[in-house]
Parts: structure tokens; C-alpha cells; sequence
């Protein structure tokens, strides 16, 4: 009794790790047959402006006000920590750093997921399971490359550019709260951001960072779409999924990114 | 909606995103510090770095003119080779004293420099002769002990041994 | 009438082949046993039957979406079997199919779906494009709709939209799947219509895969009824509304009793109720 019991477990988990592993197995030929066939959407660029519209500039909304709050609330607490040491001065690095680093690229990714990746999902879903997709193929155009790599591009495109609008914003809401409403030195407040901040370490991979959330994101939202059953419940399924499974992937990425690349200069 | 809108809410979103970059490399990360300008590399000695890293500020009077390049042990000596990439806009001397300090209390350490007197200015390769090592905190209690426990009883010395 | 499903029906020029054709996603089940068919070109033929009988898988396999497991299949001279993905887009340039619900792009306009294989397959400039949009629109009535939204069709005028846009590149086989689903009389008789105008206009083929019979038998010259799998009749409209053979005759009349039963396969009835304890 106990023994077949443990068996079952075993099946269901070997199941289960058979079926993850499957599926990562399927996205990633679906991204590299996207990537080979992505010559439409480069070549006739309308078709990719149109995808970098839909993600990218129907997200500025919601990315610019969050990032104006987030550095604002940035201010607030840190001016709160800084000045029992007497660092307030420091106000402008604490804000710039974490907004570069982490939360620009991190809290516009996930914004990005659920505003853009859940699109993109339930549209390339819908097309499918509305037969949109075969009657595509039926007429002899590759959907991959007419429907699915526009939107790719699209979402990798718009990612780091919006990434960079979330911490110019919050830097702005810092500077907002910080110097115009605490009263921080101006000065105080952009020189020692400048000196602090490392144009290489801390910009160049704040961009890289979000370059590697725009492709996680936009890959899990395209594959899910194109990925889920065509009924309206596996629809909806597919786009919950998008968001929760980006969301993670953003998180783990950016723990494994950060490691890597902020912890490689102290070990000299 | 309409082709054209869409192809120019698709540049506004570009440019602005670009202007975002910009800001964040110039008036954030400010660009044009040591980033393009040319440097001369010197090195230094130093009994112990304390807790100095590689791309630490080096600065003179208080104004950063270069960072820290890397950091190595020496295997004969058993000291830190400190090397230390300058902007050519600024030149020292050869008899320029390396020290490493601590901004603030409990800051990060950073390179400073002092100038000497010499009429020769530093090159590429040169070394520094001249260092101070890092201030470590547990040295600076302990020895303040010792002087205290050397004041107050001198027997308690011999004990310690 | 022929009632043996295993003779070959011998036509002039075919346009589809099919050669004991076998198909099955797995080896277990087989979705279509041992399939032989012809199609004039020219013709407009039904395949018929039950949901579920085979009709549609029948129909992927003519388009080249599901490889058979055995058997030949040859459509527009290529065999399906034989092509890569280049020959079947190839191919199927040379096809038009009609989706069960239209399947129009839902982001574009009425014209622009039209347009669309005109746009993917040709270089042609865009005065010529309207020209060839608008003619196609106007051969299904709906050049007045041009602009309107997809979203903004009734049922039947969606499909005729779907059938303007599987006609741009002039086809010589037309495909329908089901293409009289859930449309109201009038625009039935308008589906009808166009698809008998539009097949001797072009001078295509078609291949209407329904189970609609009653309105299908008005259109078609000729028909396959299908059944678990096999073609188990075949015959002109004629002979089929005459045929005494149980099934077909159950078929076409939609009567509940006959060969297949109202009833799914099932323990005996007292069973079930457990009459048999009492």
C-alpha cells in the first residue's frame, strides 16, 4: 500500500517534470523557428511599428505614472533612513541606483507582462482558436512569421525603451519629492548621483537587464498564445499563465543577472 | 485607428525612449567623466587595502581624476599591487603619496592622492613609492587598548603575551 | 449508384486523387480507413456525413495540414506526401478555402482582408489592388461593406467576405468546410448561390465538406457520404435522394431510426437502472 503510494508520487512528479521539460523543449524551437523566420517582420517594418504601437506605446501610461510614483516613494523613505545618518545629501544616488539597477528594469517588466504580454497573448490565442491562424497557413503565409514574429520584435523593442522612461520618470519623481518638497541640496543631489553612478555597471546593465526581460516576457506571452487551446477558457488560461510565468521568470532572471553582474567586481 | 497616427505615436514613443537613455547616461550616470578620455596607468604598493575594490574612486583634493583598475597580491613582497587608471588631464608628480581613505565614518574607501614637490611629472608604468595602507579598524582599538593597558598597569602587558 | 465503396470511380480529368488513403494520429485509432476518391475538375462535390465521421480530417489532408499514414493522395498534379513546406505553400497559392466561420482577421478591415492575399503574394501596385478588391467584393455583393469591421458583419455576410478573400487569387480548387453553419435561410440560399456562380465563373473546382445534405444536394454534382471513417456511397443528387440504402436514406431524410442509432453504444438499460437486483 505504502509502496504503490510512493510510486504514484513518483509517476506524477516524473510526469510533470517530463511535461515542463517538454514544453521548454517546444518554445524554444518555436523561438528559433521565429527567429529564422523573422525576415517579414524586419523587411516590411510596418508590420513591427504597428506591434511596437500596441506594446510599447499603449504602456507608456501606466509606465510613466508608476515610475513617477515609485521614485517619488523612493525619496520619501530613503530621505527618512539617510538623514539619521546624516546622509541626506546622498538622497539622489539612492534613488538613481535603484531605479538603474533594479526597479526601472524589473517593476517596468512586470508592468510590461501584465499590460502588454497578457495582449499579445489573448490576441495571437483568439486568432487561433477564431481558425484566423489556419486560414493563414491555408493561404500559404506562415503565421510565425506574419503574426507572431511582428509581435515579438514589437515587445523586445518597446521593453528597453520603457525601461528607460520607468527610471528617468522615478528619478524625476525622486528629484520632485526630495529637492522641491524636502528641500535636498539640488547640487548635493545630481553631483553626487554622478559620481556614483558608473555609466557601464550600473546604466549599460540596467539595459541589458531589460533587454533580457523584453525577450523572456514577449517569448512566454507568443508561445503561450500560440500555444493555447483554441477555446475561449484555454484562452483565457493562456493569459493568466503569460503573466504569472513572466512575472517569475523576470524575478529568477533578474536574482541570476545580478549575480552575475554586480558581484563579478568585488572578487578582485 | 489610422496608419500615419500609428506611425507617429511609434516615433514620439522612440524619441522619448531615446531621450530617456540620454538622460540616464548624462545627466544620471554623467557620461563624460573617464568614460572616453584617456588615461595613463600607475601603480602602487600597499601593506594592506583594507576594504578597497577594483573601480573605487582615486582622488586628488577631493576631486575625482581616475579610478581603480585592479587589485593583485604579490606573492614576494606578501603585499597588494594596487593599479590606478588616471585622466591625462591631470599630472602628479613621482613623489605623489598614495593613501587609502574612508569617506565618512563607515563609507566606502577610496584612493587618494597626494602631490609631492618633484620637478618629474608620473608616466604610463610608473610606480608610486609612497603609500599608506588602510586604516583597520580592529589595529586601531587594539592598539588603543595596549596604550590604555600600558598606561594603567604596565604588568598587564606582560600578560597579554 | 454506386454502393461499393471500393470501386474507382473513373473521371476524365481529375483534380484530387485519393488512393486507398489511410490517415490516424495514432496507430490505434484510425480516423480515415482506406479512402478512394476522384474529383472532376470542374465539379462542385460533397463529402457528407455524421460529425465525427472522418469528413473533415479528409478535407486536411487535401489541403496538405495532415500527412496519410498510407495510400496516395494527388491534388493540382502534386502528391501530398511527396512536398515540403515551399511546395505546399506553393500549392496551396493555387487553393482558396472557406472556414467554417469565415475566419476573417479580426484587426482588419473588410477590405484589407480581401487584400490580404493579394498583398502577401503579389507586387502588384496599389490602384490594381482596389481594382481586384472591389471586383471580388462586388461578386459577393458586399463592395458596399468595404470598410466596415469584421466585427460589424452579420454571420452570412462574414462568410461571404471570407469566400471574396479565398477567391482573390482566383483558385483552382475551392475548399468549404461546413460552410452553412449556423446561417439563417436567406443567407443560405446566397451561400448556395455563390458557390455554384463562383465555381463556373472561375472555372475552379470545389469541395464541400458538410453535413447539411438536404441544402448541399441543391448545389453539388456530386457526392461521398462518409461513415466511421470510409466513403460508404457515392453518386449524383439524383441518385442519392432515390438511394435505398438504409443509411443514405437516413441520412438524407434526418430521421432518428435506421442504421445509426439514436441510442450510444450502451449496457442494456435494466442494467443501468439496476433492475436486475430487484
Amino acid at each position: 500500500m505504502r509502496v504503490a503510494d510512493v510510486r504514484a508520487r513518483l509517476e506524477r512528479l516524473g510526469s510533470g517534470v517530463t511535461f515542463h521539460v517538454l514544453r521548454l523543449g517546444f518554445a524554444s524551437r518555436f523561438l528559433a523557428h521565429l527567429v529564422m523566420h523573422s525576415g517579414t517582420a524586419l523587411r516590411r517594418f510596418r508590420l513591427t511599428t504597428a506591434e511596437i504601437y500596441f506594446a510599447g506605446v499603449l504602456s507608456l501610461i501606466i509606465i510613466l505614472v508608476s515610475g513617477l510614483f515609485v521614485g517619488m516613494v523612493l525619496a520619501l523613505q530613503g530621505y527618512e533612513t539617510l538623514q539619521r545618518f546624516g546622509a541626506s545629501e546622498s538622497l539622489g544616488v539612492l534613488v538613481a541606483l535603484s531605479l538603474v539597477r533594479e526597479l526601472g528594469p524589473v517593476v517596468a517588466g512586470l508592468l510590461f507582462a501584465s499590460r502588454a504580454g497578457s495582449a499579445i497573448t489573448a490576441e495571437i490565442g483568439l486568432m487561433k482558436a477564431t481558425e484566423q491562424l489556419s486560414a493563414m497557413e491555408m493561404m500559404a503565409v506562415d503565421p510565425i512569421a506574419r503574426v507572431v514574429a511582428p509581435r515579438f520584435w514589437g515587445g523586445v523593442l518597446s521593453m528597453p525603451l520603457l525601461a528607460a522612461l520607468f527610471s528617468a520618470m522615478g528619478i524625476f519623481g525622486g528629484y520632485l519629492v526630495g529637492v522641491q518638497l524636502i528641500g535636498v541640496d539640488p547640487g548635493a543631489f545630481w553631483s553626487q548621483m554622478q559620481a556614483a553612478v558608473d555609466l557601464r555597471n550600473d546604466i549599460l546593465n540596467g539595459v541589458i537587464k531589460s533587454v533580457v526581460f523584453g525577450v523572456a516576457v514577449t517569448w512566454i506571452a507568443v508561445f503561450e498564445g500560440y500555444d493555447a487551446p483554441p477555446t475561449a477558457e484555454g484562452v483565457s488560461r493562456a493569459t493568466t499563465r503569460t503573466v504569472v510565468t513572466s512575472s517569475l521568470a523576470i524575478l529568477a532572471l533578474d536574482f541570476v543577472l545580478t549575480a552575475l553582474m554586480f558581484t563579478g567586481g568585488t572578487h578582485q | 485607428m489610422n496608419r500615419s497616427t500609428i506611425d507617429l505615436w511609434v516615433g514620439v514613443f522612440v524619441v522619448a525612449g531615446i531621450a530617456g537613455l540620454l538622460f540616464l547616461a548624462l545627466k544620471v550616470g554623467n557620461l563624460a567623466t573617464f568614460s572616453n578620455s584617456q588615461t595613463y596607468q600607475v601603480q602602487a604598493k600597499f601593506a594592506n587595502i583594507g576594504g578597497l575594490k577594483a573601480r573605487a574612486p582615486v582622488k586628488s583634493a577631493g576631486v575625482v581624476v581616475g579610478r581603480v583598475a585592479d587589485i593583485r597580491f604579490d606573492n614576494e613582497s606578501y603585499e597588494a599591487i594596487v593599479s590606478i587608471n588616471i585622466d591625462y588631464n591631470y599630472q602628479f608628480p613621482r613623489d605623489t603619496t598614495a593613501k587609502i581613505l574612508t569617506s565618512g565614518i563607515l563609507g566606502e574607501q577610496y584612493l587618494g592622492l597626494e602631490a609631492g614637490g618633484d620637478g618629474v611629472m608620473l608616466k604610463n608604468g610608473d610606480r608610486l613609492r609612497l603609500t599608506q595602507s588602510a586604516v583597520v579598524l580592529e589595529n586601531l582599538i587594539s592598539q588603543f587598548l595596549f596604550n590604555k593597558a600600558a598606561e594603567g598597569k604596565p604588568e598587564a602587558k606582560e600578560s597579554a603575551k | 449508384m454506386q454502393q461499393s465503396p471500393a470501386a474507382q470511380r473513373v473521371v476524365a480529368h481529375p483534380i484530387v486523387e485519393i488512393r486507398k488513403l489511410s490517415f490516424g494520429y495514432d496507430a490505434k485509432r484510425p480516423v480515415l480507413r482506406s479512402i478512394d476518391l476522384a474529383i472532376e475538375r470542374g465539379s462542385v462535390v460533397g463529402i457528407m456525413g455524421q460529425s465525427g465521421c472522418g469528413k473533415t480530417t479528409l478535407l486536411r489532408v487535401i489541403m496538405g495540414a495532415l500527412r496519410p499514414s498510407a495510400g496516395e493522395a494527388r491534388v493540382l498534379g502534386h502528391t501530398i506526401k511527396e512536398l515540403d513546406r515551399e511546395g505546399l505553400y506553393a500549392m496551396r497559392r493555387k487553393m482558396g478555402m472557406l472556414f467554417q466561420f469565415g475566419a476573417l482577421f479580426t484587426d482588419q478591415s473588410v477590405y484589407e482582408n480581401v487584400a490580404f492575399p493579394l498583398r502577401e503574394h503579389t507586387d502588384l501596385s496599389e490602384d490594381l489592388i482596389n481594382d481586384l478588391v472591389m471586383l471580388k467584393l462586388n461578386a459577393v455583393g458586399l463592395r458596399g461593406a468595404a470598410h466596415l469591421a469584421p466585427t460589424e458583419l452579420s454571420g452570412g455576410m462574414a462568410r461571404r467576405v471570407a469566400l471574396a478573400r479565398s477567391i482573390a487569387l482566383d483558385p483552382q480548387l475551392i475548399l468549404y468546410d461546413e460552410p452553412f453553419t449556423g446561417l439563417d435561410p436567406i443567407s443560405f440560399g446566397v451561400i448556395v448561390r455563390l458557390i455554384r456562380e463562383l465555381n463556373d465563373s472561375l472555372g475552379a473546382t470545389s469541395i464541400i465538406v458538410t453535413h447539411d445534405v438536404q441544402e448541399a444536394l441543391r448545389v453539388v454534382d456530386y457526392v461521398y457520404f462518409m461513415a466511421a471513417g470510409r466513403v460508404i456511397a457515392q453518386g449524383r443528387p439524383d441518385e442519392i435522394r432515390q438511394s435505398s440504402e438504409p443509411f443514405v436514406r437516413q441520412f438524407v431524410n434526418g430521421s432518428s431510426e435506421g442504421p445509426v442509432p439514436f441510442h450510444y453504444p450502451a449496457p442494456a438499460y435494466d442494467a443501468d437502472l439496476e433492475l436486475a437486483t430487484h
